[in-house]
């Protein structure tokens, strides 16, 4: 066993991230006219409720299988070009939006499942350190009412602001607020 | 074996101990007053989500994407450098084939990027983004040319640090970590907020070392840089599988 290392500290991606961290086609999690595809879309808010146009979302999450690609351990979604990462910058509205499939079910390590869940990963300028969400999905009540992770939140309000609402066909809607009035629930890893 | 639902995650990563991170809230640097959470953080369990992490690389790394001083008519201006040093992980075991995404200043302290508009030149010839894989024994190796510091408005007379922008991703979504790359005896860390922002004990883990050693002659100064990403006590994904 060799000795335990130190982790290098977190800084803030600052304010010219968009140079190192942008993608062609960061956003699309499964391509355009996947099956069952969607945009989860939203806005990045401070605590003043401004718009935060210099930030970066990132999604992780598994397949409608249930199942995760890994380094280790690589998967061949039987989703056609699924990868299960997504990323995108915020414009200068502070939106957002990724193009995904609903992931399926994950195990809660106690025999049950979780309800389908992306982990987020928020970075920006002024964050000295990402912050970390899950976005969940209105349409799953049930699942929803049973999830491990939103069951261990306060309150009712607390799971509001990680539940994404329908918007019209094809699209759900999340905003993060980092501060302030109906600040999302954020968590540590 | 496949990694799907069903069996409890086989392996945790340890936390990173106090001192080790900068507070969110860290007033002197003006820009997390509006941006910090304030509510504390609940504790997310470590599951399968939290324990994989993506397979990046292919269409996301070009040729060349390691060496910032080609790619256009002509070398940039500037000192050339040659940043590169291991990713390992909190036990000391290197992270093979995984990205590392970097980006910096020109030598004059300036980005290229529609918002930075200070009076200092932008370089036709470099536009200050770098990405490669680790090898397999973890190690990345990038050229490029030494940011300048640049001045900025969160207090009277402030200068950011010569420093690189680090993404980092290892093996899980836990491990992801972005950072920056600072150069040794830099004379602007005591007034630099975000570099002090980190607890004092943990601030040298931001700093490269001049390598002699890996100086080419007649042609490039080195700096070594080994980043650490947090660690776990066993290999993970060796059981519970289904």
């Amino acid at each position: 066993m060799k000795a335990e290392m130190l982790s290098t500290p977190s800084q803030t991606v600052g304010p010219f991230l968009s140079i190192g961290l942008t993608w062609e086609q960061g956003e699309f999690v499964v391509p355009d006219g996947t099956s069952g595809s969607f945009w989860v879309r939203g806005r990045l808010l401070d605590g003043a409720g401004e718009p935060v146009p210099d930030g970066v979302i990132e999604t992780w999450q598994a397949d409608p299988y249930g199942k995760f690609s890994h380094a280790l351990l690589p998967l061949e979604s039987a989703v056609e070009g699924f990868g299960g990462f997504g990323r995108s910058m915020t414009g200068p509205d502070g939106r957002y939006g990724v193009h995904t499939v609903k992931p399926g079910p994950v195990g809660d390590g106690q025999g049950g499942f979780q309800a389908p869940h992306l982990d987020v990963s928020v970075f920006a300028r002024g964050l000295l350190h990402r912050v970390v969400l899950r976005i969940y999905f209105a349409d799953e009540d049930e699942a929803n009412a049973d999830d491990p992770v939103l069951s261990a939140l306060p309150d009712e309000g607390a799971r509001a602001t990680l539940i994404a609402q329908p918007d019209g066909a094809g699209a759900y809607t999340l905003d993060i607020r980092l501060q302030g009035d109906g600040e999302t629930a954020f968590f540590t890893v | 074996m496949s990694l799907s639902s069903g069996g409890a995650a086989p392996t945790q990563f340890r936390p990173d101990p106090e001192g080790t991170h900068p507070p969110l809230l860290s007033p002197d640097y003006a820009s997390t007053r509006l941006r910090a959470p304030l509510k504390a953080p609940v504790d997310l369990p470590q599951r399968l989500t939290e324990l994989t992490g993506p397979v990046l690389g292919e269409g996301l790394v070009r040729p060349g994407d390691a060496d910032l001083t080609r790619g256009y008519a002509e070398e940039p201006v500037g000192q050339r450098i040659i940043v590169s040093g291991r990713l390992l992980d909190g036990d000391g075991r290197p992270i093979p084939r995984s990205l590392v995404e970097i980006w910096q200043a020109n030598a004059a302290g300036r980005y290229r990027h529609d918002r930075d508009n200070w009076p200092a030149p932008l370089d036709p010839n470099f536009d200050g983004m770098g990405r490669t894989l680790t090898d397999e024994q973890g190690r990345y190796s990038f050229t490029t040319v030494k940011p300048g510091a640049y001045p900025w408005r969160n207090h009277h007379n402030a200068w950011r640090p010569a420093h690189i922008h680090f993404s980092l991703f290892g093996r899980s979504f836990t491990q992801r970590l972005v950072t920056q790359m600072y150069f040794p005896a830099d004379p602007l860390f005591g007034q630099d907020p975000i570099f002090n922002s980190v607890p004092e004990a943990a601030r040298d883990r931001m700093i490269a070392d001049f390598s002699l050693a890996d100086t080419q002659p007649d042609w490039a100064l080195a700096f070594s840089f080994d980043i650490v990403l947090r660690g776990s006590d066993a290999t993970p994904f060796q059981e519970g599988g289904s």
